[in-house]
């Protein structure tokens, strides 16, 4: 099945998927610090006949998955690194990348694998390895090929669920042994039945790559009709693209959705939910705020002061703001890995008002980037005056460093920032959001990023903060079960491959202006639903990660947030983010209160990548913790959103009800 | 044929090895199979690179239990490491001490800290020494 035929996923030569060679060509990536295991993995791999690049540094690693997303099938990834965590690079690789990972280490304990488990890891290793278990590793490739696949059928084409039925009891065998043979009858068989499918495109369609013009359109589309009515049959025509299918927006408006989700913080469980099939009436996008919200309240995670202060925010008034002053200080340690219930600060309640704001901005790693990305659009969209712009030119200098920089101006604006971003990133399918995360570790951002290398010192200290904001991300889903939702998101979203003018809008606009509120902004942006290039935003970011990081040592972790703010000014610039409003100010303002025309920029930028990202990556993670409730609270208030807000309140309930949470009572939030 | 006998006395020379606990016998035969025309001498290259590495980390391991206050965790960590290290050449002596380590770490046992890595030292010495010997015999039987 040529899922991806024209970006090249599987299209390198030895990784076809449906190539007769199968499994031999597999390309893994392989981490672990120790070097004897590393270089016995290399071998064992290659005596399997897989492709294999291994590196002893997850930063780097993430780097080279930024750099060349299609580059690489599956990752193998040691848990207990020095410069990151595993899991953290897991859900990275979970949400920018959506490829499978499989987590190893000597540690065999129980809660261990769990986490590796709840973090969307698709498989755990027990060292020492035996070359028996890589040989197979080759199965968690097809198997997420297939629910993509199955996805974008769900999504596409209603009529087209009957057939696929019989697809998915196919699974269990693939997953069981190693059977290659049968496999490749049965991709074969899929194959030739999405041929015989006029209609369906889907499967033989090449896949659809959302480029920032298109992504735009699409948007724009989405908010001429109304996030609740906003299906996939009008928004296509809406966008009057040629060759551009119903199949093809359904799956997209899905990522959507998600990540609009993710923005709002709203935990959602299992990405399956996330898929409902057909066009289902989610509801308005702005809903899905209201329900992260409300789910995110329910499931405990939410405090129901900071849900309150959301929701409230969502009725417009400002009271939310004050929830927000968190001592971003201290978010630090809410978003700290090992704190996996920080997500909604317990044990942190002080912080947590703020912080989980913060938090929620975003939104856990996995899911939450969608929620909080929506939030962060609607915000972005209500306040419309948010000094998005202003930060964003402030990026300029593309050296996403200064960004980060800037944005890290107060220590608690790093912070925040830090969280957005990182949230933020993960979901921006460029790897901008990676190297904010991976700096998971505190205070790590700035130096990461190398921002501090590129003279941009100001904001270092910041930047260091946000990292361990953006940490947060990656911390905040340990519950979440499976971080990577293999929603077949990939055949809508589609890489975004790097543009060259993308990279050139980015460094130019990203010039180290940006303020550590930016940050916010660039969420605010997010949830804005503007048209904005997202895909432009987040290819530039990608552009710069990649060559930001690799000039950076460790930077990988600024080049996250650099990158997103070039994406966002790359975008500012051309004019299309016109609402870089409120919203993104709303967001970094959450914890400072000050509101920075930059942050504004940025946070449109952000949002856009944010929003690009969390439909391209896994949308699903549990979007819980890191909804930022200050971010709405700020946004809301600020007119349009609260506008926003009160859609999305009302349309909560029945669209979210529909497909997401299962289980979740909206009616125990207490508004 | 003297090519033979060598060739027997690496057999032998390995197998005591096993029979004695100082190696994994199923791990460290994997290792071996790994081994091609390609990477003639990919064993003796992972042994050198483990203890390249290793020694590193049990210098560590001592300067934690040297500092005061005794970071335990920090040891735990390096001890991890360190015990994967070992497990995946199949030192199974090493790691046996390795465990045992680990449980006066967690107790926070100073005392059976230092006592159980010197016994770890002493077990990843051994084990280089005997490896050294069969590597040599290796490469004299071609």
């Amino acid at each position: 099945m040529n899922l991806s035929n024209d970006k090249g996923s599987m299209s390198t030569a030895s990784s076809s998927v449906v190539s007769d060679q199968f499994p031999a060509g597999l390309r893994v990536l392989v981490v672990d610090d120790d070097p004897t295991c590393l270089r016995i993995l290399e071998k064992m791999l290659r005596t399997c006949l897989y492709e294999v690049t291994k590196c002893n540094r997850a930063e780097y690693a993430l780097n080279l998955l930024r750099k060349n997303r299609n580059g690489y099938d599956i990752v193998i990834s040691d848990v207990h690194m020095p410069d990151m965590d595993g899991f953290k690079l897991l859900e990275h690789v979970g949400l920018e990348m959506d490829l499978p990972v499989i987590m190893m280490s000597a540690d065999d304990s129980k809660h261990v694998v769990m986490k590796g488990v709840t973090h969307g890891a698709c498989d755990y290793l027990i060292k020492p390895v035996r070359i028996e278990a890589l040989k197979n590793i080759w199965q968690h490739v097809v198997r997420k090929r297939r629910n993509e696949l199955k996805d974008i059928e769900q999504s596409g084409s209603v009529e087209e669920g009957g057939d696929r039925q019989p697809k998915p009891s196919e699974e269990p065998d693939y997953s069981s042994s190693a059977n290659e043979g049968s496999w490749r009858k049965r991709r074969k068989d899929e194959e030739e039945e999405a041929e015989e499918r006029d209609d369906t495109s889907t499967l033989k369609k090449p896949r659809v790559v959302w480029s920032v013009e298109l992504h735009q359109q699409f948007v724009a589309a989405v908010n001429q009709l109304g996030i609740d009515k906003a299906v996939p049959k009008k928004i296509l025509e809406l966008m009057n693209v040629p060759g551009l299918t119903r199949e093809n927006v359904a799956s997209h408006l899905q990522k959507y959705r998600l990540y609009l989700r993710r923005l709002s913080g709203v935990s959602q469980h299992q990405g399956n939910s996330f898929m409902s099939p057909q066009e289902p009436p989610y509801g308005p996008l702005s809903s899905i705020n209201g329900i992260d919200l409300q789910t995110l309240a329910a499931t405990g995670q939410l405090p129901a002061q900071s849900l309150a202060t959301l929701q409230a925010a969502g009725l417009g008034r400002s009271s939310a703001k004050s929830g927000v002053p968190m001592p971003l200080v201290d978010q630090r340690n809410i978003f700290s890995f090992d704190n996996p219930k920080l997500r909604f600060g317990e044990g942190q309640p002080q912080h947590m008002s703020s912080g989980k704001q913060m938090n929620l901005l975003h939104g856990i790693p996995t899911t939450m980037e969608a929620k909080q990305l929506v939030n962060l659009h609607h915000s972005a969209q209500s306040l419309g005056g948010m000094n998005m712009q202003v930060s964003v030119h402030g990026a300029q200098s593309g050296q996403s460093n200064s960004l980060m920089m800037q944005m890290a101006q107060p220590q608690s604006r790093g912070q925040i920032i830090n969280e957005t971003a990182g949230g933020q990133v993960p979901r921006l399918p460029t790897s901008m959001g990676q190297p904010v995360l991976s700096n998971g570790i505190a205070g790590g951002v700035l130096t990461r990023n190398g921002v501090g290398e590129n003279g941009r010192g100001t904001g270092y200290n910041t930047v260091s903060q946000t990292s361990s904001m953006l940490n947060f991300p990656l911390n905040h889903t340990p519950e979440l079960p499976g971080n990577s939702f293999p929603l077949g998101t990939t055949p809508g979203i589609s890489t975004l491959t790097p543009k060259g003018p993308f990279q050139e809008d980015v460094n130019s606009d990203i010039k180290g202006s940006v303020e550590f509120m930016s940050s916010y902004d660039i969420f605010n942006d997010l949830q804005q639903h503007k048209p904005h290039s997202w895909e432009l935003q987040n290819v530039g970011l990608t552009f710069d990660a990649s060559q930001h990081s690799n000039s950076m040592p460790s930077g990988v972790d600024v080049t996250p947030s650099v990158l997103i703010n070039q994406g966002y000014s790359s975008s500012q610039r051309s004019g299309q983010n016109s609402n870089a409003p409120p919203i993104s100010k709303a967001m970094f303002s959450v914890g400072e209160a000050t509101e920075h025309g930059n942050s504004q920029n940025i946070g449109q930028h952000l949002n856009n990548l944010l929003v690009d990202n969390s439909m391209r990556v896994k949308t699903e993670r549990v979007p819980d913790t890191s909804c930022p409730p200050t971010l709405f609270s700020q946004h809301y208030s600020q007119g349009d959103l609260m506008s926003a807000l009160l859609k999305q309140q009302d349309g909560i309930d029945p669209a979210e009800n529909d497909f997401e949470f299962d289980g979740y009572s909206l009616d125990n939030i207490p508004v | 044929m003297d090519r033979n006998h060598l060739l027997r006395q690496v057999a032998y020379m390995k197998n005591s090895l096993f029979d004695q606990g100082y190696l994994d016998r199923e791990q460290f035969t994997q290792l071996e199979e790994l081994q091609d025309d390609a990477n003639p001498n990919f064993v003796e290259e992972i042994v050198t690179l483990y203890y390249n590495d290793s020694a590193r980390l049990i210098q560590n391991m001592e300067q934690t239990l040297v500092n005061r206050p005794i970071d335990f965790v920090r040891l735990e960590e390096i001890l991890h490491q360190f015990k994967g290290s070992s497990s995946s050449i199949g030192a199974k002596k090493v790691n046996d001490a390795c465990t045992q380590l680990k449980e006066y770490c967690s107790a926070e046992n100073t005392e059976g800290c230092s006592r159980t890595l010197q016994l770890v030292k002493q077990e990843h010495a051994v084990l280089r020494t005997r490896l050294e010997t069969y590597f040599q015999m290796v490469r004299e039987a071609g």
